[in-house]
């Protein structure tokens, strides 16, 4: 059994004191001994941006890619190996702005992987630059009198274009948000945690104050049963999304699972080479 | 040799009438090469199907047309030029066909194509009477036909087999019956032996199977969709995957994915797509991950011309992207040379653990070729040639673990894949250090673009440079890469049989370039023309970087979207050799 150490890496962390993105990271090594997985056999794909950094300080297997395109990475991933524990991290950014496609597309393939989205509603990286999930009127350096644009709201997104498990998690619950993962880790398709994740630098409206004070949590929630869609999409329009817990669990078959002739021992095990039989089949059929 | 074309609108079975022509010329005995004009829509549009065919191999369009099928008067307008006298128009009654002025010496053989059809069945079967009216002009045995209607409709039912057999015996039949004076073609010589038709996207698609590789990833682009298809119809018998992705960045980033936890893939696309996969490519060569990219070259820039020829994504192959980032390029040129490539590149790109692209063209991709069947073969899958640890290895390594990007003289590392034990790494595409932990350090930033540019190296040892068919002596070399080589090689055979000392040089790998392979090769000829279908001269121009073209090196280009002819070729000789009055 792993514990979390066995997780860490010795590199230190490039985040700045008090970023939301060390709360998502020990609770991902939490729910990453919890669900049983091993270094050896995790992989995380990570993007770009603050919470793109997050691979290098997990011990596993990490890749680290373009912005915006973790999720068509990790399905790549995850078809090569089905055994493998695919975790993919990114920033609201590259989830809901420039890999927006690949969010909804991956949604309707439901592959077996664990998307953690650091929320933080702000470009971080790039000093401080209004994000798609930025509130309307909210002043950045690239909207200095104010967003005039509408947010993503990713939860309802998510919901609409079919996800069979959504869930909210923020960064200072950790002991919601550790089981969160966990949860959706052994969740058999696509899983989304979206975490609120306070950038203590550049936004200075979404803060932990703001989340502590606001946050309605459904998991304390006895009337809430996260298996309805139509009741899931009325609690977050009527919460603006402002919740933690599990939104929506659904029945789900994972894409590896519904490809004809694609099963048994994982590619990524298997010899090169071809069967000398398929072969004259092939050319006879020419 | 033959040439044999139809023409009509787009959805009137065009392709089925020369693939049915294409594939009972083949057994009987004839190389066949084919090749199709169509436009970018399903219905409607003029669209022609050309087939060459001869007792030799056959790799290149010609624009000479013996007996020329018309299914609408358009078809006699827009291709009575290619036919000469001595030639002849089959065409359907049903639109009262002529000859336009200056036709003399053609013979117009009208026959009632439509009413036959209707008499067995529905009009669209007139391109079934129109097979059985040509093999009749050709005065081919009609059993071939036979196996091509079954193996074409034989799903659809014995009552489809029966009213498209029917309609081919008819146009037969009324050709030999009522036409008086069938013209005569002299056909060549058959070569009997066991072949198939093909084309350069199935072999390639083959080549990779043959190759190892188990997952593709891509999104439907004309002309490279059919590699898609291909592996489709067979990877549910070996286990592989193919994804249709939401668009070329999404189809690259999972075969990368695919390719850094341990599986051969690859995408296969069009210059719209290459331009997309750009920023992943570097991706690839700088976290030393293997993938394959096919280019299916078409007429660019833009959405360009979607249907046409185009060999004008060589400089985006070698330098698209930003940064620089190690990649190799081959360039087949035959349909072997496609399939070989399909295979050779995944052992390339994982022992150098970098990107792969094969330079494809629309010609390549989609004309067919008849070669001989056992000639698909491939010399002793390598093993997995990449460095990849034991676990054992990995185990004994201790502190400070596992140095996935260690600096070694040929610039591979070894590699670990998801699933070995103490072999966790960072696959990053920012700078790193030996142990892939990111590092701006300027020291190591060099080491690490050395190492990684080192891999290449060795490519000139692993695989043809370029290739050469005739004399290193020779008063004009002509060069040239895809489909346009195929061209070139048909004009050195011709010439060579007029006793004319010329070559033909294709290139078989772009990046890195074979500059010496380049130099020997055409140090001896008096005059280098380099043949290709590009405004720019992008062939010329990396023989001119790297140092190869002199004084002596011209250049051939079209770009008009029609692939190269041998006709082209001999027009342009001509041209140069009357100024210097050497006499051919």
């Amino acid at each position: 059994m792993a514990t979390p150490a066995d997780f860490k890496t010795g590199e230190k962390s490039w985040w700045c004191p008090g970023c939301g993105d060390f709360g998502v990271l020990a609770a991902m090594q939490k729910a990453l001994v919890a669900v049983g997985a091993q270094p050896e056999t995790t992989v995380i794909v990570a993007g770009i941006g603050c919470s793109g950094k997050i691979g290098n300080y997990v011990n596993s297997y990490n890749l680290h890619v373009t912005h915006g395109r973790t999720l068509p990475a990790a399905m790549g991933v995850k078809l090569a190996n089905p055994k493998l524990t695919v975790l993919v991290a990114g920033g609201d950014g590259d989830a809901y702005a420039i890999g927006m496609g690949h969010f909804l597309h991956t949604i309707r393939r439901n592959p077996d992987v664990t998307y953690i989205v650091m929320d933080n509603h702000i470009y971080g990286l790039t000093k401080g630059q209004t994000s798609p999930t930025s509130a309307r009127g909210f002043r950045t350096h690239t909207s200095p009198s104010g967003n005039i644009e509408q947010p993503v709201r990713p939860l309802m997104l998510a919901l609409s274009a079919g996800a069979t498990y959504i869930a909210q998690g923020f960064s200072s619950w950790q002991g919601q948000l550790a089981h969160l993962i966990e949860d959706a880790i052994r969740h058999p398709g696509f899983s989304l945690v979206n975490v609120l994740s306070p950038c203590v630098t550049y936004n200075k409206e979404d803060t932990y104050d703001l989340y502590k004070s606001s946050l309605f949590n459904l998991d304390e929630d006895a009337t809430y049963q996260p298996g309805d869609r139509a009741a899931a999409f009325s609690r977050l329009v009527e919460l603006d999304e402002m919740v933690t817990g599990v939104i929506f669990r659904g029945d789900s078959e994972p894409y590896h699972t519904k490809i004809p002739g694609f099963g048994g021992v994982p590619l990524a095990e298997q010899p090169l080479g071809l069967d000398d039989g398929i072969w004259r089949e092939i050319v006879a059929n020419l | 040799m033959i040439s044999w074309k139809i023409g009509g609108e787009q959805g009137e079975g065009i392709d089925s009438t020369g693939d049915m022509l294409a594939g009972a010329l083949n057994a009987i005995g004839y190389y066949v090469y084919g090749y199709k004009t169509f436009a970018s829509r399903i219905k409607g549009g003029h669209t022609t199907y050309k087939i060459r065919f001869s007792g030799q191999p056959v790799e290149s369009a010609a624009i000479r047309t013996d007996l020329l099928v018309a299914l609408d008067q358009n078809t006699i307008m827009l291709n009575i030029g290619e036919v000469p006298a001595g030639g002849c128009v089959l065409a359907d009654t049903s639109f009262k066909p002529a000859l336009p002025v200056g036709s003399e010496g053609i013979s117009l053989v009208p026959v009632p194509l439509t009413e036959i059809a209707k008499r067995f069945g529905r009009p669209v079967m007139r391109n079934m009477a129109a097979v059985g009216a040509s093999a009749a002009i050709f005065r081919l045995p009609l059993e071939p036909f036979m196996n091509e209607v079954k193996r074409r409709f034989a799903r659809k039912g014995t009552e489809i087999v029966e009213a498209n057999w029917n309609t081919v015996q008819e146009g037969y039949r009324y050709v030999q019956e009522h036409i008086a004076d069938v013209p005569v073609l002299n056909l060549p010589n058959a070569s009997p032996a066991d072949r198939m038709v093909i084309t350069g996207n199935t072999a390639l698609a083959l080549g990779a199977l043959a190759g190892g590789c188990r997952i593709f990833c891509g999104y439907p682009i004309t002309p490279a969709t059919d590699i898609m298809e291909t592996l489709i119809e067979w990877f549910p018998r070996v286990g592989g995957a193919v994804v249709q992705f939401e668009d070329e960045l999404s189809s690259i980033m999972a075969a990368i994915g695919a390719g850094f936890a341990g599986v051969r893939a690859m995408t296969a696309t069009s210059g719209p797509g290459l331009s997309l996969m750009q920023e992943a490519i570097g991706l690839a060569s700088m976290a030393e991950i293997p993938v394959v990219v096919v280019d299916a070259q078409r007429a660019g820039p833009s959405t360009g011309m979607a249907t046409k020829d185009e060999q004008s994504d060589l400089m985006a192959l070698i330098y698209g992207g930003h940064g620089e980032g190690p990649r190799v390029v081959l360039a087949p040129s035959s349909v072997h040379e496609a399939f070989a490539d399909g295979f050779e590149a995944f052992n390339l790109a994982d022992s150098l653990q970098t990107p792969v692209l094969i330079a494809s063209d629309l010609s390549l991709g989609l004309n067919t070729q008849g070669i001989d069947r056992a000639s698909l073969q491939w010399r002793g899958l390598a093993v997995d040639a990449s460095r990849r640890m034991s676990v054992d290895e990995l185990g004994g390594l201790g502190q400070p673990g596992f140095e996935r990007y260690r600096i070694t003289h040929t610039g591979i590392s070894p590699r670990s894949v998801p699933g070995q034990k103490f072999g966790q790494y960072l696959a990053t595409g920012s700078e790193h250090n030996t142990f892939g932990k990111v590092t701006e350090n300027p020291t190591n930033r060099q080491a690490m673009m050395d190492k990684r540019w080192r891999k290449l190296n060795d490519v000139h040892h692993m695989r043809p440079g370029l290739q050469v068919q005739g004399p290193m002596r020779a008063e004009i070399a002509l060069v040239a890469i895809g489909a346009t080589a195929g061209v070139v090689r048909d004009v050195q055979r011709q010439l060579a049989e007029e006793g004319r000392a010329v070559s033909a040089i294709w290139v078989r790998t772009l990046a890195p370039f074979p500059v010496e392979l380049a130099q020997r090769a055409m140090a001896e000829a008096d005059r280098v023309i380099v043949v290709e279908q590009n405004a720019t001269g992008q062939l010329m121009t990396l023989l001119r970087q790297h140092g190869v073209a002199d004084a002596r090196f011209s250049s051939l280009l079209k770009y008009d979207g029609i692939p190269f002819t041998t006709e082209d070729v001999f027009v342009y000789l001509k041209t140069l050799r009357a100024p210097t009055g050497v006499t051919g």
